[in-house]
């Protein structure tokens, strides 16, 4: 694999044939996968294909049936401080305030309240909540509590970040605002992250790779690298190529069942 | 969405001209009618007294019966404090583990089933006249609805949330006060408000069984020499008690809690 820079280096994170099952259930079949230094990596599969599971399975709230995982080339701890983690749902706490939501994973790692919001305040202009620290989250639109969620999710420094579906629950107009927005921000963090969702398009703009699921139990069909240059743009999404990979994604889909 | 508050539907908070208007209407009505049958029926006033005699009646009263209320007030509020105190405790203890919950469960509503009437002279003969024997029943007879309130209001948690915050590397002591106890403020003070009303019935009960001063013992002394003007002014001034103290509720709860309500008001999604 050549990392972002051109030269061959060791993936950052290594899933081989991970297995689970709730019960009965089978949820993930054999999923081997990798993320290496900086890359953003996507997971596409239709809904209660087990994406979130696997999350769980990383973050150490699940443990599964059979596989590996590897950090940095060690077996991975459960409860490692690797990953932050972003849910489904964005998870904020209705009773703190925008600025005590954002800090929580500061406070969590022992970070004193002063210096975990001087930390957060300067980067709450760049996620587009200036102004609104002292706001509950009630009073925040979708998509300011979609940012608050993630900026939650990035203070936290953590060597890889895990978006589940992250503008899952926006319209499609804020959700492209979004995504232009995150590609921006990611281009110049170039944060090692691993981003579920079941939106081919979101998948294409934002991703190095994309790992195809199939319906439950989840297997990766195909994996689909994106060659796509940055900055990615909105004309991005009329490029030739760009179409060109949605439609070799949305084939994939298909012929896995998923469409 | 990460709501987590609880879905009981009740009316909103700010109660209006509009909302108060009925029963004001209704309680006039009922209050006019009761001084017309008793003006007009001639009936013994000491059987039934008219409104406007017991309103005579309360005011000359009103030093003792101030001096009455005092110690109900201060039964009720000892008493209360400690059933909040107690009922938190046991929610904390039974949401810590299964084994006591099973252990400690049975026993809470054993003690929910003791009937008032025989434990209250028990209590006074072990306690004596004072305040002592009034805030411990206070306490065992209301503490039940607030550890149930805050066990439901645990069960309520998001588990996203829980699991968010394992992943930041909380354990269980630290989810259970940042995010358990939180969800579970709304429902405290709907277990809070259940209370109150007990409270203050049973403090007047606890008194009518044996105190030296408080509402209950005035209006029992009074009942024995057919005061009854000064019976119901009595309870007026009861009922007037734990309307102010229910009302007091709304007040912590809107200080305690700031997001709650608002975050429910109709014109959020
Ligand atoms: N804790 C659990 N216990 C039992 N079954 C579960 C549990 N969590 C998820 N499942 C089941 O596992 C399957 C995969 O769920 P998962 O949440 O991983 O799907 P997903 O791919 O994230 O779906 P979506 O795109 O809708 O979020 C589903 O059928 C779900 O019912
Ligand atoms: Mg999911």
């Amino acid at each position: 694999m050549t990392d972002v820079d051109g030269s061959v280096s060791a993936p950052k994170l290594c899933v081989a044939a991970l297995t689970h099952s709730y019960d009965s259930l089978s949820v993930l079949e054999e999923v081997s996968l990798t993320l290496h230094q900086g890359e953003l990596v996507a997971l596409v599969g239709p809904s209660g294909c087990g994406k979130s599971t696997m999350f769980s399975i990383l973050t150490g709230t699940t443990t599964p049936s059979s596989g590996h995982i590897e950090l940095d080339g060690a077996p991975i701890a459960r409860h490692t401080a690797a990953f932050a983690y972003m849910p489904q749902s964005d998870a904020l706490l209705p009773w703190r305030r925008v600025i005590d939501n954002v800090t929580l994973g500061l406070e969590m790692q022992g970070v004193r309240r002063r210096e975990a919001r001087a930390r957060v305040m300067p980067l709450l202009a760049t996620f587009g909540l200036d102004g609104f620290a002292r706001a509950y989250p009630f009073q925040l639109s979708g998509g300011m509590r979609q940012r608050a969620a993630l900026l939650r999710t990035v203070v936290q420094e953590r060597s890889i970040m895990l978006l589940d579906e992250p503008f899952g629950a926006l319209d499609a107009l804020s959700r492209i605002e979004m995504q232009t927005w995150l590609e921006d921000l990611w281009n110049r963090h170039s944060w090692s992250t691993i981003l579920i969702t079941h939106d081919i398009r979101e998948a294409v703009f934002l991703a190095d790779r994309i790992y195809v699921l199939s319906p439950r139990p989840a297997r990766v069909t195909a994996e689909v690298r994106v060659p796509l240059p940055r900055p990615r743009s909105l004309q991005t999404m009329s490029h030739p190529d760009f179409v060109g990979i949605e439609a070799q994604l949305r084939d994939a889909l298909a012929s896995s069942g998923a469409l | 969405m990460s709501t987590t508050s609880h879905q009981h539907t009740r009316p909103r908070r700010r109660l209006g001209v509009g909302t108060w208007a009925p029963a004001v209407v209704i309680l006039a009505t009922a209050v006019i009618l009761w001084q017309l049958y008793t003006t007009r029926s001639g009936i013994d006033p000491r059987v039934l007294p008219s409104p406007s005699r017991i309103i005579t009646a309360g005011w000359t009263a009103r030093s003792a019966l101030w001096a009455n209320t005092i110690p109900t007030l201060q039964e009720t509020a000892l008493g209360f404090s400690l059933a909040t105190v107690v009922g938190f405790g046991f929610s904390i203890v039974i949401d810590a583990s299964r084994i006591l919950r099973n252990a400690i469960m049975p026993l809470l509503i054993g003690s929910q089933t003791l009937p008032l009437v025989a434990i209250a002279p028990l209590v006074i003969i072990w306690f004596g006249f004072g305040i002592t024997p009034k805030i411990l029943l206070i306490a065992l007879l209301s503490f039940f609805p607030i550890t149930v309130a805050f066990l439901e209001g645990y069960r309520a948690t998001d588990p996203d949330i829980e699991r968010l915050l394992a992943t930041m590397g909380a354990h269980r002591w630290r989810i259970f006060r940042t995010a358990r106890l939180p969800t579970a403020m709304p429902f405290f003070f709907t277990g809070l408000r259940i209370a109150i009303t007990y409270s203050i019935v049973v403090a007047i009960f606890a008194e009518y069984a044996g105190a030296t001063s408080g509402l209950g013992i005035y209006i029992q002394q009074l009942t024995n020499v057919y005061r009854t003007d000064l019976v119901f002014a009595a309870i007026i001034v009861t009922t007037a008690l734990t309307i102010i103290l229910f009302a007091a509720t709304y007040a912590l709860e809107r200080i305690m809690i700031p997001w709650y309500r608002r975050s429910r008001s109709p014109h959020q999604r």
